[in-house]
């Protein structure tokens, strides 16, 4: 999984209408130290994620395990908010 | 999922017996600002977008699959949506 | 299949029921010679491993496995701790 900012919300009236009432977000991967980090994507919310906020995001097939969307054509699925991330001095 | 571009179609007359009659669009992926991001891909369209258009891509060979509505079709990007238009917070909307 | 270090915890409460009571920790993958190797990620523990130690994990749709018949919707698991690793003849503690 990867932490991601939202950055974005996108609408779309014509797609798979196994997207159909899906909530499209742009998301802004970060790393641990939360600095931004590769290219936007775009996920399907499952936890009523909002903009600004901090996220885990499942990339590829895994991301068919959330939610309800089993049978849907996506790739990346948010998947819980962040509270906080605490790192270790190593 | 990806953002992307629409920048030109690809003929392939001669295929693999699962894309016959697939559709497939060269796309350049795209920041939520608009700005290019990240090289150029080749997509099967099953959301009927065009050259311009701002479109949604699956970037993951089951899911590319599925869109298609096909079974280990050897595919692994299809656009999945045409956007209408990216609210990234701090401006209005944008249309695309 | 790759080995990391784990560098720290992440708090979600809000989050797929799938995910509920499981440990969060965030990876930095290491290379051979243990030094970090490509960016950092976050997987699911599966072993009971902790921040500081060293352990190998699994990617992509695999990494839901050690938690079946649960579904748990994770792209990267922690499989295992590392006890020590041996490359061109120099061992190496884990952690």
């Amino acid at each position: 999984m990867q932490l991601a900012k939202i950055v974005g919300t996108v609408v779309a009236t014509q797609k798979d209408e196994r997207l159909v009432s899906s909530k499209l977000l742009v998301a802004q991967p970060l790393d641990a130290n939360g600095a931004a980090r590769g290219g936007q994507l775009v996920a399907v919310d499952t936890v009523d994620a909002g903009y600004g906020e901090t996220v885990l995001i499942v990339s590829g097939s895994s991301a068919r395990m959330a939610g309800q969307l089993q049978e849907t054509p996506v790739d990346a699925a948010v998947v819980g908010i962040v509270d906080t991330v605490e790192l270790a001095e190593l | 999922m990806r953002l992307g571009r629409v920048t030109g179609n690809v003929v392939a007359t001669h295929k693999n017996e699962k894309l016959t009659g697939a559709k497939l669009l060269l796309v350049q992926p795209l920041a939520a600002a608009g700005t290019p991001d990240g090289r150029p891909l080749l997509a099967v369209d099953t959301a009927q977008a065009g050259v311009g258009d701002t479109v949604l891509l699956v970037i993951e060979g089951r899911a590319a699959g599925q869109a298609l509505r096909r079974r280990a079709a050897p595919v692994d990007v299809a656009i999945v949506g045409v956007v209408d238009t990216i609210d990234t917070g701090s401006t209005r909307p944008r249309a695309t | 299949m790759q080995l990391a270090r784990v560098s720290g915890t992440v708090v979600a409460t809000r989050k797929d029921p799938g995910l509920h009571g499981l440990k969060l920790l965030v990876l930095q993958p290491l290379g051979p010679d243990g030094h970090p190797s490509g960016a950092s990620l976050v997987g699911v523990d599966s072993v009971g491993a902790g921040v500081g130690e060293t352990v190998f994990f699994v990617r992509g749709r695999e990494a839901s496995f050690p938690f079946l018949p649960r579904r748990v919707p994770t792209d990267a698991a922690i499989v295992a701790s590392v006890d020590s690793w041996f490359t061109d003849d120099t061992p190496r503690a884990g952690s």
